[in-house]
């Protein structure tokens, strides 16, 4: 299973390294990663691979959007699917 | 790989412009479930509706977690209670009900609709006296809808039926006085009903649907609002084409909620209902669509086109998106559901017979509309009768939910709270259709040539 984490927000320092630890600490794999900063809106997105992951979904999601909380910004994971049906044919 | 544009648009539709899967809902056969004991009858119901469905609420839940996308409702619908109550001899048929409100309790879903009737051609010995249970089993039940198919397109307009839902309603709306007659909202009375509908309180599983069947339905005025207001000054078959292009995206997610409930369920997938439907929320009004091509109000004069070509123009979309769509499939204008038609009513710029008109090129009818408490039962059974005409003549489906609440007058706001909204109270003309109504009998089912 893949999924895309989306983290919007401002920007502060140790922000993806922060994010990056919690998956690391799941057995999450970051297949790739993209950032970029609009009109002071930082927006970081990763495509990650939770196959060997070693939680649950809905676990892994709890701790992304409380770490989300305490840095200020808005964190979410979404399986890949729901961007490929709605884009893809 | 998806890229970064495609990604936003999708979170900026569910985040900031309401885009959410509006209910997953379970049809369930009941036909096995007859028995001459009506206690072992509701038994059997009660058993069979809970084993089916007791992942349901869950399955929903995880699939809104993985996927980021809300599912606003998780619902069940049965076979019309008549058919399977039809050969308990006791002809309790509340007890029914009671049954479905437990297991609507058990599995945790907020409604389950499936008390009703098909009576389009006549009754059978039973479902004058189902019918007439249906004022109390709504009045006692919480979770139970109820609806009745009064007239199709094939049979005709069966008027017995129209004058005894008049007043059934206004019996439901006594009986549930001290709730705002809440009951009311959930009965529909139907003409063309369809078998396969995943929306309460009309939704029921037909008698020609299989065993067991996941049916979804999409919403998304608020992204379809959102794209047109980009559109200022283009001409239709640009709107046209960015509403197609909206609409198969909303309908893109529910194609695929549909697939991921059925076979987690392990159940067949029936269809995906194209619906624009409203909630009373901000930002998530139909009527806001029809006011962002050019109206000042939502019941202005080219009201009827607008909803035309949005109407017309989601089922284009949708249509592609979908392995199967079904069900309704189009705009619903409940009134107190959307804020832009309360706002609409409550400038004076939408009228009951402007409604009317706009239910001629849209989905399903006049829906959620709360009218003076003392309308008499013939002006609600002529109301139907009206409705019942659109859609038999236009092959469509066409309904009444229609809210007398007692003591009501014109002007005032009853707020049923939730996704009911509130609804201002519309005027009714106040002459009377009582003769007409008091005939009774078959309008025969309109000719299928000469069309003109």
């Amino acid at each position: 299973m893949r999924a895309v984490i989306t983290v919007i927000g401002c920007d502060k320092v140790g922000l993806i390294a922060e994010i990056s630890a919690i998956l690391a600490k799941a057995n999450v794999n970051i297949l790739d990663i993209s950032q970029t900063t609009m009109q002071d809106l930082f927006t970081m997105m990763m495509l990650t691979d939770l196959d060997k992951m070693n939680m649950d979904f809905a676990m892994l999601k709890e701790q992304l959007t409380l770490k989300g909380q305490e840095l200020g910004v808005d964190v979410r994971i979404q399986r890949e699917e729901i961007f490929q049906s709605m884009h893809r044919i | 790989m998806i890229n970064q544009k495609e990604i936003l648009e999708t979170i900026r539709m569910i985040q900031n412009e309401n885009l959410d899967i509006r209910t997953i809902t379970m049809g369930i056969s009941l036909r096995d479930c007859c028995s001459e004991d009506t206690d072992k009858a509701c038994t059997r119901i009660y058993d069979k509706i809970t084993r089916y469905a007791k992942d349901l609420v869950k399955t929903g839940d995880d699939i809104e977690k993985e996927y980021g996308i809300p599912i606003i409702n998780k619902r069940i619908s049965v076979t019309p209670i008549s058919i399977i109550a039809e050969s308990s001899r006791s002809g309790d048929y509340v007890k029914f009900a009671h049954a479905l409100d437990r297991a609507a309790t058990e599995t945790g879903v907020n409604f389950i609709g499936g008390f009703s009737a098909l009576v389009h051609k006549g009754y059978t010995n039973s479902d004058r006296g189902f019918i007439a249970a249906i004022p109390e089993a709504l009045s006692s039940t919480d979770r139970v809808c109820s609806s009745v198919n009064v007239a199709t397109t094939r049979a005709g307009i069966n008027m017995d039926a129209v004058r005894q839902m008049g007043e059934i309603i206004k019996e439901t709306a006594n009986k549930t006085a001290h709730n705002k007659a809440f009951g009311c909202a959930k009965l529909v009375v139907f003409a063309n009903a369809v078998e396969d509908n995943p929306f309460m309180a009309g939704a029921f599983h037909g008698i020609g649907e299989p065993e067991c069947v996941i049916n979804v339905g999409v919403s998304g005025p608020g992204v379809v609002a959102a794209a047109l207001k980009k559109m200022d000054g283009s001409d239709f078959g640009a709107v046209a084409e960015t509403i197609k292009r909206t609409a198969f995206k909303i309908t893109r997610m529910g194609q695929l909620v549909a697939r991921e409930a059925s076979s987690r369920l392990g159940v067949s997938f029936g269809i995906v209902d194209l619906s624009l439907a409203p909630t009373p929320a901000i930002g998530d009004s139909v009527a806001h669509i029809l006011e962002a091509m050019g109206l000042e109000r939502c019941g202005a004069p080219g009201t009827t086109a607008a909803l035309a070509l949005l109407n017309d123009a989601v089922k284009k979309g949708g249509v592609m998106a979908s392995s199967y769509v079904g069900g309704l499939s189009g705009a619903f204008i409940p009134v107190s559901e959307d804020a832009g038609m309360i706002e609409a009513v409550q400038c004076g710029a939408l009228s009951l017979e402007k409604l009317e008109a706009m239910t001629c090129v849209c989905s399903v009818g006049l829906d959620m509309i709360v009218i003076p408490g003392d309308t008499p039962a013939s002006t609600i059974s002529a109301i139907i009768a009206d409705e019942a005409a659109i859609g038999v003549v236009n092959q469509k489906t066409t309904a009444v939910r229609i809210i007398p609440v007692p003591n009501a007058k014109e002007g005032e706001v009853v707020d049923f709270g939730g996704l009911f909204g509130s609804g201002p109270v519309m005027g009714v003309n106040r002459f009377s259709s009582e003769a007409f109504i008091a005939r009774g009998g078959r309008i025969p089912a309109p000719l299928h040539s000469l069309k003109n």
